[in-house]
């Protein structure tokens, strides 16, 4: 029936499904993206490999232990969690049709997305001024490479989530822009899990061992 | 087909209620500060409290797939959680196989 209807209309006018899955053309694009995710998290899973190869490699340099600020990354943690929970917000916002609710929950998302990127911009900044440089050991080397790798996952996704507002504003709640922002969610959510991961492997882990 | 302009407000439609949001974050801050929690007081001995963390984690995925990712639902057959399995499974394969290969003696004599 439904296969019919998108032979005869090109798509299933099917309201009962969530807004981004209601058109073909965009649910195929969110089943593509799915698979892009999947093929980041090997990306990132290579990166975890090299980090815990070379996690005790330290030259003589600082360790993970005499490295790790506990309540710097905690702080990172909560942000970053709750900037998860604000962007389900918005995509929540968007299946209800309530467009500035959608716009308020992306600012809040990214606002504390930048405060994610400012603690660890400053976590580094501190780690550089006690002399624990990318190049001085290949620890470090591996650390930077995989958290830095993720804060620039990070930023790129400040940037979608700012151009995903504006032609929210600007076009309102559609089908594409339904989808857009469902996607730029994924995302997001995935980055969270990517930290989670971050901080249990590399930061707690090195705390306690 | 134009479906660009095409507003979609105002139509007549479900409301998807915040619950399943705020059960997912409450969760994932439960999850969270277990993790803190065992890490600092070390509550367990090192090779348990890395497992016991570990699993935190993998729940926090659970957690983020399903509250959050509404991986369960879609449009057609579930063909990205094929996906997704995949590439979990890939990206674990790697991480722990390259911590188990790299633990055989004659390699961390050779690399240490």
């Amino acid at each position: 029936m439904a296969f019919i209807e998108y032979a005869l209309h090109g798509r299933v006018a099917n309201e009962e499904k969530p807004l981004e899955y209601q058109d073909p053309e965009q649910s195929i694009k969110i089943l593509g993206f799915w698979i892009f995710l999947a093929t980041d998290m090997l990306l990132f899973g290579c990166l975890f490999a090299t980090y815990l190869v070379l996690r005790t490699h330290t030259d003589g340099g600082l360790t993970a232990k005499q490295l790790f600020d506990v309540p710097g990354f905690a702080t990172e943690t909560f942000l970053l969690l709750t900037s998860s929970f604000t962007g389900g917000l918005a995509t929540l916002a968007m299946r209800n049709r309530n467009k500035s609710a959608v716009l308020a929950w992306i600012a809040v998302t990214v606002l504390l997305g930048l405060g994610f990127l400012g603690f660890e911009v400053s976590e580094f900044a501190a780690n550089v001024a006690r002399g624990a440089t990318m190049q001085r050991s290949a620890f470090l080397s591996a650390f930077y490479t995989l958290v830095g790798t993720h804060g620039l996952h990070v930023s790129i996704g400040i940037g979608w989530m700012i151009v995903t507002w504006i032609q929210i504003a600007r076009k309102g709640i559609t089908r594409v822009t339904a989808r857009k922002l469902f996607v730029v969610n994924l995302y997001w959510h995935f980055l969270d899990v990517v930290w989670v991961f971050i901080f249990t492997v590399v930061y707690l882990s090195g705390v306690v061992m | 087909m134009n479906v660009e302009s095409e507003k979609v407000d105002g139509g007549i439609h479900p409301k998807h209620s915040a619950k399943k949001y705020i059960v997912g974050y409450l969760s994932s801050l439960v999850l969270t500060a277990l993790a803190y929690t065992f890490a600092l007081k070390r509550s367990f001995t090192l090779g348990p409290l890395l497992i016991v963390l570990m699993v935190l984690a993998g729940l926090q995925i659970v957690v983020q797939l399903y509250f959050f990712m509404h991986a369960t639902e879609g449009d057609g057959p579930p063909f990205h959680l094929g996906a997704l399995v995949l590439g979990l499974f890939f990206t674990f394969a790697v991480a722990l196989m390259s911590v188990w290969i790299m633990g055989f003696p004659a390699f961390s004599a050779r690399v240490s």
